[in-house]
């Protein structure tokens, strides 16, 4: 079973949604982690039975507060007493065909929806189509690090914290982690699929609509659990496949005095954690840094990749991100002027 | 009376100052220092409990505003990220294993043997010691703050980030050994219901003439000896990995995260049952006594609740169901979800019909009582959404199950213990809670707790993850998090006016006299608080409902209040058959006893030796312990059962 929802049937809800919360982001009507709207196929099957149970669950709130207000209302004993004077005390009949029959429709409902349960599964558990495409996604305290596979060796690669996929089409998903457990989670086009080290868990996800949608690590994984956010681009595909090549190439080589001698810096100073293919800095601890200026966000979708922010990510990891793995290095103004005139040429 | 073979007859008398006079003399505690630690009497026992366990909810609730003042607005920093975390794991910690089964336990404890018409639990002096130890582990996880390593992975703890790789100090080593320590407290205490229920119950009390709240306590014991040892071994292999170096739960030495996981919530999941369907049980017992008529369907709600423990050991994956499960287990633990709702539900229409059938009186404890029926209804349904998988793979680890955990903690446990603190005080203490102040206490916590927990249902549809310290303010979670916060500091006033009913109540109460409510059960039959002995005599039952069946036309035959057996030639109880209680045994029951007190001093000795891994103090407590325990039970003439002088 496939059930497609468009987002605009919901615009009764995402006004709902809407009303209720502040910093609505246009791109996302209610918001950008809101999962009763979908622009996937995945998502779109699971946001129909959520719809669904939500529904099922406000009619049965209703319905029994309604009972137990108006049973409370219509029977309740009219003569004022003080309290330790006896009341009669009575034994009503035929309270238990009620009982009965409450338990029939609650079980006819309840197997109904373990149907619609089973099949939402069934539709969700593989692509409809072979992915072209395939992700390898590593959790890491506090970053995602991304591997991207096309079946042709020499055209994979590695980038971090962004994720670029076609739109359109399924994507396929490795997951993993580098220590320990994350999940990972884009509400507007999928569930959550827990990232576990050692083993590897595979999903699939598809965006039908180009856009940018936001995602977070939703399983607990430490102090900065709340700053491991993830960014997932849904291009159309001659855009994606542009992406792609221009994330093939090493890291451009710097023009300048000022570049070169930022270049240095870096690899002194910043390659023992991070890569950038082309250039001796070859860490794994630490994003891959080769198209650093090609996302948008830096930290884990944590601050905008600005210049600004940029050096004072640099200058002091731990004073936005406490806790994190990437060190205070004490770099003079100097030095980090350089660093950061070569790092914004890395497009 | 049918009394069968007995050595010694006993007398059958009605009661008199004689036989008052004498019982007191035998049962009364003695007083000092020396009686408060080594009573052994139920009701102090009981009352302890309840003390202890609220003094632990208003920590776990300091820490929840602190919290809530940290998420009230985005990027706030109240509290460090570490901070934050030990704040929120304590929480969980203190609400679900140092409040929620405590209190109900402290409840059951006080009001087992006066529901069951005798006078003292089976075990008295396993029944201090199941509190002691309590009283211990809580504080030793406690201790943890005093020197800034509180546990810090969340209640469910999830391996390797327990692991001493990424979590080097001993906030963990606390956790382990604290919930180790604890386990033994819930064992016992369990044990001893259970003897309690199936043997100490009042000549005439069959199987189907129990109290809906004594049958919840009975079926979560049964429970907990099934579950605990699920944690406890969970929790002694995680200190084995950090201590020793054992791959458990290490997955790059070949060891199994996930096996973490379904050791924690094979005894998780049934747990939440184990805090809820006792304080269904204070409601199926109580509300009755307010809509002035029996409780409909007393056979089917016990079966329910019976078969929502048995199902409570088979839902327990759907807490994992983002883990990368295969298909067959998925949908056989969905399925298993949505059919728990089935016995759940008896209960819920149970309560309705009797409403219905009824004459409600309002008071503070039926409007506790009533209003828990929507808030387990909320609880029930969000629950109902996340058994199945598509939608728990959006719902799981948002807030939405934040609100839902919290309709079922404080909806089905808070809300049935208040109104059961509002119905059973009078008995305790002999003084009725304020009326008037117990309106403004219901509806502040009522008004206080939707206001919080209600919109958070939408915060988690929006998106927001648990156990975030801090939020961007671009997600649209800035409005339903104040709410929650507002509503959060409402409700603490709510508990705080509850406290003031509580003292002021205390001081200058209305005198409560034997039955204040006029209900039917044999704890109204003694005096209020009752004496050391309960019973001046040993009752015998005829009923369901013994102060009512005049009124009902129930049962077979009279009950007998007045007259019955007398045990008056030492502390002593009357033991009957499992199933339809008829009298077999005269039990002697134990005296004051220091060494429940003085085992869990050297356990706790031990503990803390462990955890500094100062080996040769936990071999002085381990040693201290076998021995305290081999003077606690080494034979006593006066606790033999022997055949006496028939001529008595």
């Amino acid at each position: 079973m496939r059930v497609r929802e468009e987002p605009h049937k919901r615009g009764f809800w995402a006004l709902l949604g809407m009303s209720l919360c502040a910093g609505v982001d246009p791109a996302h009507a209610a918001g950008p982690m809101y999962y009763l709207q979908s622009f996937g196929s995945r998502g779109a099957t699971i946001v129909s039975l959520t719809w669904g149970l939500f529904i099922l669950a406000i009619v049965v709130v209703v319905v029994m507060t309604v009972l137990v207000i108006g049973g409370v209302f219509s029977r309740r004993d009219p003569t004022p007493r003080a309290i330790g004077m006896p009341i009669p005390v009575t034994r009503g009949e035929g309270s238990l065909p009620w009982i009965y029959g409450g338990l029939i429709l609650t079980a006819v409902i309840l197997v109904a929806f373990v149907v619609w349960t089973v099949a939402a599964m069934a539709s969700i558990s593989a692509p409809p189509t072979k992915p072209r495409v395939s992700i390898d996604i590593i959790g890491h305290q506090w970053w995602w690090e991304l591997r991207y596979h096309d079946g042709d060796l020499s055209r994979s690669f590695a980038s971090a914290n962004e994720i670029h996929i076609p739109v359109g089409e399924p994507v396929g998903l490795k997951l993993t982690s580098g220590d320990v457990i994350h999940s990972f989670w884009v509400p507007a086009l999928s569930g959550k699929t827990d990232v576990i080290p050692g083993r590897t868990n595979d999903t699939w996800i598809e965006a039908d609509k180009p856009g940018v949608y936001r995602g977070q690590c939703s399983e607990y994984c430490g102090q900065e659990h709340a700053h491991m956010a993830i960014k997932l681009i849904a291009d159309p595909p001659d855009k994606f496949k542009e992406w792609w090549d221009n994330q093939l190439q090493p890291a451009a080589a710097p023009v300048g005095k000022e570049a070169k001698a930022g270049e240095q810096q870096v690899l002194i100073r910043c390659g023992i954690c991070h890569t950038l293919r082309g250039t001796p800095a070859g860490g794994q601890v630490g994003p891959d840094l080769t198209h650093l200026m090609s996302r948008t966000t830096i930290a884990a979708n944590t601050l905008p990749n600005t210049p600004g922010y940029l050096s004072g990510w640099i200058a002091d990891p731990q004073h936005v991100k406490p806790g994190n793995r990437m060190p205070r290095l004490d770099i003079s103004g100097t030095d980090l002027a350089l660093i950061r005139s070569y790092l914004l040429t890395l497009k | 009376m049918a009394v069968t073979e007995y050595a010694r007859q006993p007398k059958v008398e009605t009661v008199s100052e004689a036989i008052r006079r004498k019982l007191l003399e035998l049962w009364e505690t003695k007083p000092g220092l020396y009686g408060w630690i080594a009573s052994v009497d139920h009701k102090e026992i009981g009352i302890r409990y309840i003390i202890t366990a609220f003094g632990f909810l208003m920590a776990g609730g300091i820490e929840a505003l602190i919290m809530r003042v940290q998420l009230a607005q985005p990027n706030s920093r109240v509290v460090t990220p570490e901070a934050y975390d030990q704040l929120f794991s304590m929480h969980g910690i203190t609400m679900i294993f140092l409040y929620a089964l405590p209190v109900l336990s402290g409840f059951s404890n006080y009001l087992f043997p006066l529901l069951l018409g005798t006078r003292d639990m089976a075990f008295p002096r396993l029944n201090a010691f199941s509190y002691w130890v309590y009283l211990a582990a809580g504080l030793f996880l406690y201790a943890s703050f005093l020197v800034g390593s509180a546990p810090n992975d969340g209640w469910f703890n999830y391996a390797p980030y327990s692991s001493h790789q990424f979590n080097p100090g001993p906030n963990m080593d606390f956790y382990a050994l604290g919930m180790v320590f604890l386990g033994i407290s819930t064992t016992v205490g369990a044990a001893n219901f259970l003897v309690t229920v199936m043997r100490l119950r009042a000549p005439g009390m069959s199987i189907n003439r129990i109290p809906i709240m004594v049958w919840g306590t009975t079926t979560i014991s049964v429970g907990n000896l099934l579950a605990v040892p699920a944690v406890s071994l969970a929790f002694f292999l995680l200190w084995l990995d950090r201590q020793f170096g054992t791959h458990f739960f290490s997955a790059a030495e070949g060891g199994q995260p996930l096996l973490w996981q379904h050791l924690f919530w094979l005894f998780a999941h049934p747990w939440v049952y184990v805090v809820v369907l006792p304080a269904m049980g204070m409601v199926s017992d109580g509300l009755p006594v307010f809509c002035r008529r029996p409780l409909v369907a007393y056979s089917l709600v016990v079966l329910g609740t019976i078969t929502t423990m048995v199902l409570g050991f088979g839902v327990l994956v759907h807490h994992m169901f983002a883990t990368g499960m295969p298909f067959l287990a998925l949908s056989f633990f969905s399925g298993a979800s949505f059919i728990i709702t089935i016995p759940s539900a008896v209960a819920v229409f149970a309560w309705v019909a009797t409403i219905w059938a009824g004459r409600p009186v309002i008071t503070t404890a039926f409007l506790y009582f009533a209003s828990f029926i929507p808030m387990f209804v909320i609880g029930g349904v969000s629950g109902v959404m996340t058994a199945a998988v598509p939608a728990d793979l959006q719902l799981t680890d948002t807030y939405f199950v934040v609100a839902h955990i919290h309709y079922v903690l404080i909806g089905i446990n808070v809300f049935g213990v208040l109104g059961g603190l509002y119905f059973w005080f009078p008995k305790m203490t002999g003084r009725m809670l304020d009326e008037r102040l117990g309106r403004w206490n219901f509806w502040t916590v009522f008004f206080g707790f939707n206001l919080a927990f209600l919109p958070m249902h939408w915060t988690g549809l929006m998106g927001m993850p648990r156990r975030v310290y801090t939020y961007p303010a671009d997600v649209g979670w800035t409005t339903l998090n104040l709410i929650t916060t507002i509503g959060a500091f409402i409700l603490a006033i709510g508990i705080f006016l509850l406290l003031v009913n509580v003292v002021k109540s205390l001081k200058n109460g209305a005198v409560a006299g034997d039955n204040p409510w006029d209900a039917p059960t044999l704890e109204w039959a003694t005096t209020s608080p009752p004496p050391p002995y309960n019973f001046p005599v040993i009752p015998v039952i005829a009923s369901r409902h013994p102060l009512w069946e005049d009124r009902l036309q129930e049962g077979t035959g009279h009950s007998s209040i007045s007259r019955g057996i007398v045990l008056d030639s030492g502390k002593e109880a009357i033991a009957t058959t499992v199933i339809d209680a008829e009298p077999d045994l005269i039990i002697k029951m134990p005296e004051d006893d220091p060494w429940p007190f003085i085992v869990t001093l050297a356990m706790a000795l031990g503990f803390v030796g462990l955890l500094l891994n100062w080996w040769w103090m936990a071999a002085v407590g381990g040693v201290a312990t076998f021995v305290g325990i081999f003077i606690w039970l080494w034979p006593r003439a006066d606790l033999a059962q022997r055949v006496e002088p028939a001529n008595e």
